[in-house]
């Protein structure tokens, strides 16, 4: 192929003063072109991706030893074995982040995922009127970040200014308390949902307007209801694309840090440990012991990897079931 | 369309008046997930038209009319001499600038896998993937404690080069390229010897143009959410984006009632100009790439 291209470079380049200088250019350009290309993107990968999970690797196993014991000893970096580990591992509040962060977790994702799926097979009904409306307004929420989400939100259950707690009063019912300890889990949880539920609702619907219509025509001559469709047909054939925003979004969960960093501003129930990457940010910057921190944030991206491969194992099961 | 309308007339016998009761509950339950998303920001518009003192005492989804939404821009813009314009202007940076720039960058690299055969192709497309499922809040801290051991933490790149690498990025250019930049063309551009960099450059990123509007738009999202980075990288108030300085001003604003109005009125005015971009850009979105050409 490229003997082909450069002997046509040859009789396509007529003007060329000196045809074989311009070809032995040419010939090193095209092999060295994909490096070319690819060089920024390599480099800041390296940079700013590779370099800092090898480092945070590194920073897991080492520790700093004071040397007679007192604040002013003399502090000296050495490797730790699996001491941050075990030290992580036995710590009472780590896995209570943990598990709150699990709950978190399911509930948005089962209900963001439950409310995506409907809001998707409902725009892609054909009976349902002014669809666009409906799609762009359940999108909107996408544009606003997870910090200020949380701000707007925050303001909505803060009982001095909240409209629904104002409604509750004005009904004579004793309001919710958003922002109480048994409560703010679910507060923080609805802020996920509503941020995600558009954008993931908006692939599912991508996917769906992808399935030639024919398939339905074929099930609506056999007598199938709606219903009957969107379980049988719609849902097995949009799942990789499910399966795939799942990964996103359950990926997300694990890291789950800005709305209740956000939110802690007006909610006493959250702690400055609350989510475990809360902890690692307060381990890191407030206790300045980054070699726990950097253990517990190896711990989680294991966490990251497990549930990623696992979602992707089982599906590929699922779906070899279904073929 | 002629096949199809038939059986739906046939089965109109049985079920007309159930189905067109079912249209009508579609959309209903569409109108309450709308209302869902639409009334907090509603809310945030008519909070930021009241004054202090109406914020705690009027009905909170009424509007007020006396002067308090001129009043609360004022005091947004007058904060701390005027820091919430900078504000502004480094969350275009950020994540316009930068945005713009790891465009490019995934550009050339999803390009370069998807049109050329070279050595290393596949490890680098591995390595690539992998890093998509890292989000890039799990590397701000490592990243400030490398960039902290060269004295860069608290400068503007310290926030804008980790943001500019971004394997989905540059994994859906490749998706974009393979199914926008025909080889024969590439070929033809060789024959007429046009150079790699030319043909990527005019003949390649133009025709990945549309696609890339939608890693644009993904990418922008990412950075602007990304509020761990920015947090931790820099302290002077001046640089900071949008969520870390409206972060700061709640911080200090929660004990503070008398500051709420600003901080709604900064939430509003920071989201509505994105708001109607996102629904302006809608029909560019080509999101079929997130949920049909995933498999690769």
């Amino acid at each position: 192929m490229r003997t082909v291209e450069s002997m046509a470079a040859e009789v396509g380049r007529p003007e060329a003063p000196v045809p074989g200088v311009r070809r032995t250019r040419r010939r090193l350009n095209a092999k060295t072109a994909p490096y070319v290309l690819l060089a920024p993107a390599l480099a800041l990968l390296t940079a700013f991706m590779l370099i800092p999970i090898g480092y945070s690797v590194w920073l897991s196993f080492r520790t700093v030893k004071v040397a007679d014991g007192s604040l002013l000893g003399r502090r000296t970096e050495q490797a730790a074995g699996l001491s941050n580990y075990t030290t992580v591992l036995t710590d009472r509040v780590f896995w209570e982040a943990m598990g709150r962060m699990v709950v978190y977790g399911v509930i948005v994702v089962v209900i963001m995922f439950g409310l995506a799926l409907t809001f998707a097979l409902l725009l892609d009904h054909p009976r349902t009127r002014a669809a666009g409306l409906w799609r762009t307004s359940i999108f909107i929420p996408y544009a606003v970040p997870g910090v200020i989400a949380s701000l707007m939100w925050g303001f909505i259950y803060l009982p001095a200014v909240s409209p629904i707690v104002s409604a509750f009063e004005a009904l004579g019912l004793a309001p919710p308390d958003f922002l109480g300890s048994g409560t703010v889990l679910f507060s923080t949880a609805n802020i996920a949902i509503w941020g995600g539920t558009g954008f993931n609702m908006i692939i599912l619907y991508t996917a769906l307007r992808a399935i030639p219509s024919e398939i339905y025509e074929a099930a609506r001559i056999d007598g199938c209801s709606d219903l009957r469709i969107a379980f049988s047909i719609k849902i097995p054939m949009i799942a990789p694309a499910m399966v795939m925003t799942m990964i996103f979004a359950l990926i997300a969960m694990i890291q789950v840090y800005n709305e209740p960093t956000a939110l802690s501003t007006l909610s006493h129930a959250i702690t400055s440990t609350w989510m475990p990457m809360m902890k690692i940010y307060s381990d890191a910057f407030v206790l300045n012991n980054t070699f726990l921190a950097a253990a517990e944030s190896v711990l989680l991206a294991l966490l990251t990897l497990g549930v990623s491969l696992g979602v992707m194992r089982a599906t590929r099961r699922f779906q070899g079931v279904e073929d | 369309m002629a096949v199809a309308t038939a059986p739906v007339g046939a089965r109109a016998s049985g079920g007309r008046r159930t189905s067109t009761g079912r249209g009508l509950s579609t959309t209903a339950v569409l109108v309450v997930g709308a209302l869902y998303c639409v009334l907090p920001v509603t809310w945030i518009v008519t909070a930021s038209t009241k004054t202090a003192g109406e914020l705690f005492t009027t009905f909170s989804f009424a509007p007020s009319f006396n002067g308090g939404l001129g009043e609360n821009l004022r005091d947004l813009l007058a904060y701390n001499d005027g820091v919430f314009g900078r504000w502004v202007l480094n969350t275009l940076l950020f994540a316009g600038v930068g945005t713009l720039l790891t465009v490019l960058i995934s550009a050339a690299a999803g390009y370069a896998l998807a049109k050329f055969q070279f050595l290393g192709r596949e490890l680098i497309f591995k390595v690539i993937l992998a890093g998509v499922l890292i989000p890039p809040i799990a590397l701000a801290i490592p990243q400030y404690l490398l960039l902290s051991k060269v004295h860069m933490t608290g400068s503007y790149w310290s926030v804008l080069l980790p943001s500019l690498i971004s394997p989905f990025s540059i994994y859906l250019s490749r998706v974009f390229a393979q199914a926008s930049v025909p080889t024969e063309i590439l070929e033809a551009g060789r024959i007429d010897g046009a150079g790699e960099l030319r043909l990527f450059w005019s003949v390649g990123l133009r025709l990945m143009l549309p696609g890339l509007v939608t890693v644009f738009l993904l990418q922008f999202v990412a950075i602007w959410n990304n509020f761990m980075l920015p947090y931790i990288m820099i302290t002077d108030e001046k640089m900071f984006p949008l969520t870390v300085g409206l972060f700061s001003l709640l911080n200090r604003g929660a004990g503070q009632p008398a500051l709420y109005t600003t901080v709604i009125t900064g939430a509003l005015v920071s989201v509505l100009p994105l708001i109607i971009l996102f629904v302006v850009l809608q029909r560019y979105w080509r999101l079929d790439v997130l949920s049909g050409g995933l498999k690769g």
